[in-house]
This record gives C-alpha cells, sequence and structure tokens, in this order.
C-alpha cells in the first residue's frame, strides 16, 4: 500500500494497461502535455503521440473515430475532460457504441473507455458542472462507471479498459486531489460490485462517487448517537450491485440514496424503486432520496452550495428516519 | 526594445475617433487586469479567461456595428461586453457573483448576457454560439431588417463539426452574420498548427461560398476596414462574411494556465512590437490627434471607471437564496420539489 492521489491512480491506471496491452491507446483534447487535470502526465513521453494522441477541439470526431477504432479491435480511452464537452459526442456514443453490438447481431463489440469528469467544482457555473451519469445508466449497451477512491479509480480504470463493452467512467472533478491508500502490484475491482464501506444496522445509505465521503462523515456522527449507519458505494451504476443492497436494506429496513446529481429522474430513482418493489414489507421508514434540487447549477458560491448535498443535510436525513417522528 | 511595426496604413478615420478607439481598448485592458487583481484576491472564482492582447478586434468591428446589430461570443466575453456599451460595473459584479451582476451571479465570468446591447452571451461549450449566431442572423432576415450578427469563435472552437454546418447553411440561406475568428494562435495549450490542417481558416469558408480575408488583429484600423467590408457585404443582403482576425493573447488561457506551452519570449515580443494600444498610441501621438497630456486624461478617466467597477462589485449583496427558483421556466416553478 502506498498514499496515492485520486488523479495519479487514474493515470497509473492508463500507464499500466498500456505497458500490459499494446491495443490499448488513448486521445482527446491537450493530453500531449499532460491532460487539462494532469491524468495524463509524462504518458506521452512514455508511449509517443499515436497512442497518447492530441487531438483538435472536435468531440463528436474523437467520439466516433474512438468507436470505429474500437470496432476493429483495438482499445481506445476517450478523454472528454467535462462530462459537459461530451454532450457534443453523444450521437456518437448513444446512437453508434451502445447498440453496434446488438443491432450488428453480435459480430462485433465496441471495447472503449469514455473518461467523463463529473461534478461540482468551485464556481464552475451551469456548462462545467454537471452529473449526467443517470443519463447513460437509461441506454442500454453501456456500462456506467463512478468511482469515488484512489484505489478503486486505479481498479475500476483498469477493468474497465479490459471490459468488453462501451464504459462511460465518470471521475469526480473534485476529488483529483483526494489521497488515499492504493495496493502496489496489480489492482482490479470487478464491475458490478459494491463496496459496503461501513457497517451498521439501523439505516443503509447508497451511493457513489463524491457523495460517499460526506456519507462517512455523517455516519460517523451518527455513530456517537447510537445510529448504525451502514454506507454502501455503488462503484459501477451499470450493471450495480442489486444484490449488496437489498441485502443490506433487507437488514436495515430503511434507505436513503445520496446522490450530487438532480434527484429528480436520478439514478437514485432507480435504486429507491427496486428496494421498493422488492423489500416493500420489510421496510421500517419510507424510502428517502437527497440530491441537488432541479436548477442548473449557479456561479456564485452561495447559490451553488444550495444545490449540493452536506454531511449535515445527511445526518439530518437520517435522523428523521430512524428517531419516529411524533404526529402532531 | 524592439521597433515596433505599426502597419504603414493611413488612418481611415478621424482623430477623435482614433482617439475612442484608444480609450476604449484601453478599458478593456485595465479591465481585465482589475478582474486578474480580483480573482488573486479570491473574490472572483471559476473560470475567469482574459482578453489581454486582443483588444482591438472587438472594438475594431464595434466601431462598424449600428443600433440593434447583434453580438455573440464565447467564454472570452469581457472584451465583447465592454466594447457593445455594457456597463463595466454589472459586468465586474458577475465577475464577482453579485446581485447586480448581468446575470445575477448566476453565470459567472462565461455566461452573461444583455437584451439592451443586444449581446447574446457568453458560452462556455466550445462551437456552441456559432450555430446560435446563424440563428440570430436569420431572425433579423426573417423580420426584414438590415441588422448583422457579429459571431465570434476562436481557432480551436473553428475544428468544432457544428461550425461547418452552420456555415453551409448560413450561405444557403443568404444569412447576415459576420462570422469572426478570433484567432490568437492557441486553443488552451494547442498551438494552431498543430490542431489545424490549413493554416488559414478563413478559406475554409470557401469550400461554402463564402467569402472571406484575414485580418491584422493588432491594429484596430485594420480590423475596422475589414469590418466594415465584411458588414456591408451582409447589409446589402449577400450573405454570410468570413473574418479571420489573427491576434494574441497574452496572459494564460485563464486564470489558472501557467501557459508553459509558449516561450516568454514569444509574448514579450508581440507585446514589445504589436501590442495594439501602444500602436493607437504611436498614431494619436505621431499624428498629433493627441498629446500626452490627453492621453494621460484618458488615463486617469479609466482608471476611475475600473477603480468604481471593482468598488462597485465588491459591494454589491450576494444573490439571495430564493433567486435560485427563479428563472428556470417562463412560469417559475414551485419551491422543493424532491429535495
Ligand atoms: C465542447 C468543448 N470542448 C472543450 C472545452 C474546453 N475548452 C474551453 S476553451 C478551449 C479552447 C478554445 O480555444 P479557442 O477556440 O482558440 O478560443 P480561445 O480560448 O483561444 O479564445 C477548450 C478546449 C469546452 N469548453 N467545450
Ligand atoms: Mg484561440
Amino acid at each position: 500500500m502506498s498514499m496515492t492521489s485520486y488523479l495519479e491512480a487514474g493515470r497509473r491506471a492508463v500507464m499500466e494497461e498500456m505497458q500490459r496491452d499494446e491495443r490499448v491507446w488513448a486521445l482527446g483534447e491537450d493530453l500531449g502535455r499532460g491532460g487539462v487535470f494532469g491524468q495524463y502526465k509524462g504518458l506521452q513521453e512514455m508511449f509517443g503521440d499515436e497512442r497518447i494522441a492530441d487531438t483538435p477541439i472536435s468531440e463528436a470526431c474523437i467520439m466516433g473515430a474512438a468507436v470505429g477504432a474500437a470496432m476493429t479491435g483495438t482499445r481506445p480511452v476517450v478523454e472528454m475532460r467535462f462530462s459537459d464537452f461530451a454532450l457534443c459526442a453523444v450521437d456518437e456514443l448513444v446512437n453508434q457504441a451502445a447498440k453496434a453490438r446488438f443491432m450488428f447481431g453480435g459480430q462485433m463489440r465496441v471495447p472503449m473507455v469514455v473518461r467523463e469528469p463529473i461534478g461540482m467544482w468551485r464556481s464552475s457555473a451551469a456548462q462545467h458542472s454537471q452529473s449526467l451519469e443517470a443519463w447513460y445508466a437509461h441506454i442500454p449497451g453501456l456500462v456506467v462507471v463512478a468511482p469515488a477512491t484512489p484505489a478503486d479509480n486505479l481498479g475500476l480504470l483498469k477493468t474497465a479498459i479490459r471490459n468488453e463493452d462501451p464504459v462511460v467512467y465518470m471521475e469526480h472533478k473534485n476529488l483529483w486531489a483526494l489521497e488515499g491508500e492504493v495496493p502496489e502490484g496489480e489492482h482490479l475491482v470487478p464491475l458490478g460490485k459494491a463496496e459496503v464501506a461501513r457497517e451498521g444496522v439501523d439505516l443503509t445509505i447508497v451511493t457513489w462517487s463524491a457523495m460517499r465521503h460526506p456519507c462517512l462523515k455523517a455516519a460517523e456522527d451518527l455513530s456517537a448517537e447510537g445510529i448504525g449507519v451502514e454506507v454502501i458505494d455503488l462503484r459501477t451504476l451499470w450493471p450495480w450491485d442489486r444484490e449488496a443492497v437489498l441485502a443490506s436494506v433487507g437488514k436495515t429496513g430503511r434507505l436513503l440514496v445520496v446522490q450530487e446529481a438532480v434527484s429528480v429522474a436520478g439514478f437514485g430513482a432507480e435504486i429507491a424503486a427496486s428496494v421498493a418493489e422488492a423489500l416493500h414489507y420489510r421496510l421500517r421508514a419510507p424510502v428517502r432520496r437527497l440530491g441537488a434540487p432541479r436548477i442548473p447549477v449557479a456561479y456564485a458560491p452561495p447559490l451553488e452550495d444550495q444545490a449540493r448535498v452536506t454531511d449535515k443535510a445527511i445526518t439530518d436525513a437520517v435522523r428523521g428516519m430512524v428517531v419516529p417522528q411524533t404526529v402532531a | 526594445m524592439a521597433a515596433r511595426k505599426t502597419t504603414a496604413k493611413k488612418p481611415n478615420v478621424s482623430g477623435d475617433e482614433l482617439k475612442q478607439y484608444y480609450r476604449d481598448m484601453l478599458l478593456i485592458r485595465r479591465f481585465e487586469e482589475k478582474a486578474g487583481q480580483l480573482y488573486g484576491m479570491g473574490l472572483i472564482g471559476g473560470f475567469c479567461h482574459l482578453y489581454i492582447g486582443q483588444e482591438a478586434v472587438v472594438v475594431g468591428l464595434e466601431a462598424t456595428a449600428k443600433e440593434n446589430d447583434k453580438r455573440i461570443t464565447t467564454y472570452r466575453d469581457h472584451g465583447h461586453m465592454l466594447a457593445c456599451g455594457m456597463d463595466p460595473k454589472g459586468v465586474m459584479a458577475e465577475l464577482t457573483g453579485r446581485q447586480d451582476g448581468y446575470s445575477k451571479g448566476k453565470g459567472g465570468s462565461m455566461h452573461m448576457f444583455s437584451k439592451e446591447k443586444h449581446f447574446y452571451g457568453g458560452h462556455g461549450i466550445v462551437g456552441a454560439n456559432v450555430p446560435l449566431g446563424a440563428g440570430l442572423a436569420f431572425a433579423d432576415k426573417y423580420r426584414g431588417n438590415d441588422n448583422v450578427t457579429y459571431t465570434y469563435f476562436g481557432d480551436g472552437a473553428a475544428n468544432q463539426g457544428q461550425v461547418y454546418e452552420t456555415f453551409n447553411m448560413a450561405a444557403l440561406w443568404q444569412l447576415p452574420v459576420v462570422f469572426v475568428i478570433e484567432n490568437n494562435q492557441y486553443a488552451m495549450g494547442t498551438s494552431q498548427e498543430r490542431s489545424t490542417s490549413t493554416q488559414d481558416i478563413y478559406k475554409r469558408g470557401e469550400a461554402f461560398g463564402i467569402p472571406g480575408e484575414m485580418v491584422d488583429g493588432m491594429n484596430v484600423l485594420s480590423v475596422k476596414e475589414a469590418g466594415e467590408k465584411a458588414v456591408a457585404h451582409c447589409r446589402a443582403g449577400k450573405g454570410p462574411y468570413i473574418l479571420e482576425i489573427k491576434t494574441y493573447r497574452y496572459r494564460g488561457h485563464s486564470m489558472s494556465d501557467p501557459a508553459k506551452y509558449r516561450t516568454r519570449e514569444e509574448v514579450q515580443k508581440m507585446r514589445e512590437e504589436r501590442d495594439p494600444i501602444e500602436q493607437a498610441r504611436d498614431m494619436l501621438l505621431t499624428g498629433k490627434h493627441a498629446s500626452e497630456e490627453d492621453l494621460k486624461a484618458i488615463d486617469k478617466e479609466i482608471k476611475e471607471i475600473v477603480n468604481a467597477s471593482a468598488e462597485f462589485a465588491k459591494d454589491s449583496p450576494e444573490p439571495a437564496l430564493d433567486e435560485l427558483w427563479t428563472d428556470i421556466y417562463a412560469k417559475e416553478v414551485p419551491q422543493g420539489e424532491a429535495v
């Protein structure tokens, strides 16, 4: 184990996979000088400019070219740098990449990873702050991953690159500097496997990406009040770990879903509905969701903060679900 | 100091006009310097793209505009707003995220708008504003007036596909739009040579039958002259026109960019030999259109305007929290749904 940042873990994942498999290559804007956040630092020097390819600002072509290259069996890593910019290329991803295997009767596949950093990053405003994971979870054919820790960013990205289908890989911009323990040797995290980040008996929180951290903080604070919160980090949104979630809620009888994205029609709704369908009679409290209100993200810090789910909002929500309410 | 290379061109404008351009360029420069300072002090956050070095582009083109002409641009928008007459106080207050900003603090540096000045926004997605510009021009053609739309975008944006869909449609429909490519030679850390297959971007218009030309963007008079030609073409109903304006940004792409992809000498050379404000100053003095004292008075006036805008921007209150729920739909939505 060694302490590594979330950013460096992602860089290491790409580097290791490129060393292991020469079919792996990456393309995107400003990759040659290390990527806008430094996620590709030094890689062009190591692998040359064909394998770490700098592109013009042409998202639709970047994505589409990757789809074509993937169809022939190379394994492109597409860097979109903000999930907001990837919207310029959604057709290539949703109509082409996601459907090709099925439409063409399974004759070929599209093994590519699309890195689309998500989330609020101080005062980035409405066009640079979105969390769009639910859009892709809705599309048959796509795999959706949202890592929350350095170790997961290493292990999940490596697995995503080895995956045979298109993966939308959503890192969180606010986590780049986060440090954490990362295993030294080969580290792979399977897709579709959640992590029980903390055990508890009274209530289950299901979360992913950056929200894992305020959830753990809230769980810690609540343990001092004698409330045991189990925190499940989904890690992969599609396929999502139904088994782990149902087992946990089966035990605690209470579910709170916490997401940074707009709550309305977010991925939390899928989890809430699935739990309600499967465990209705075992629930001890109505299922709840916490997420952003249905508003674009504002620039001014006080307004931006209104769209953030804080650990305080989480503790309040948990208390409200666990402590019996007196009906007036 | 290296000799300044003023384009040997007789001013096609009066002394007073030239003085006005000098003043307008200086306002942008000083405003941007102040914005940079406020950013350093933490009063401005997020993305902040300064326009320093490119001032002659917007000032030269605004000199060709008439009332009701429209303009639309990217996130590098402060210069455009000041040049079209928007209030520096409102722009600075938006930068500090305050209630009196042009977008009430909701948009920030990249996203401002003024209906009154027909400024259709700062847009953050590269290339996205180009089709919108064609739409603005469509609306004017539809209404049968002779307004023109200035659609600004960068050398980097010129590689987005929708730019060419727009060229085709604008030419097909003969829309009164001037496509202004502000070629500052870099798209973030990528130099134009590294991103663009053929270097003269304006020539791409030929494929669509759109005339265009390359313009010296460091000389406000060259910009104005080319702008006049383009605008006359559009107003006469002859369809779109492309101006590729060669310019240069002195600062990094945004406040967080140390600009290591180019040499200090390259920037220094540009500043010393081509600076648009110094060129205008030289022309004013050598042409005896202004004395040193006149220019000092302009400096003083600009300094006061910029300082006042900064004070205003610091004093303006932060937006009220219920502003969060306004401006999303035409009819305000009920609060608190599914929070
Ligand atoms: C669709 C999209 N892709 C990428 C970005 C990130 N980005 C912001 S500005 C920029 C460079 C644009 O360069 P250019 O068009 O030359 O304009 P300049 O910044 O030089 O004014 C890039 C790549 C973005 N905002 N939108
Ligand atoms: Mg540029």
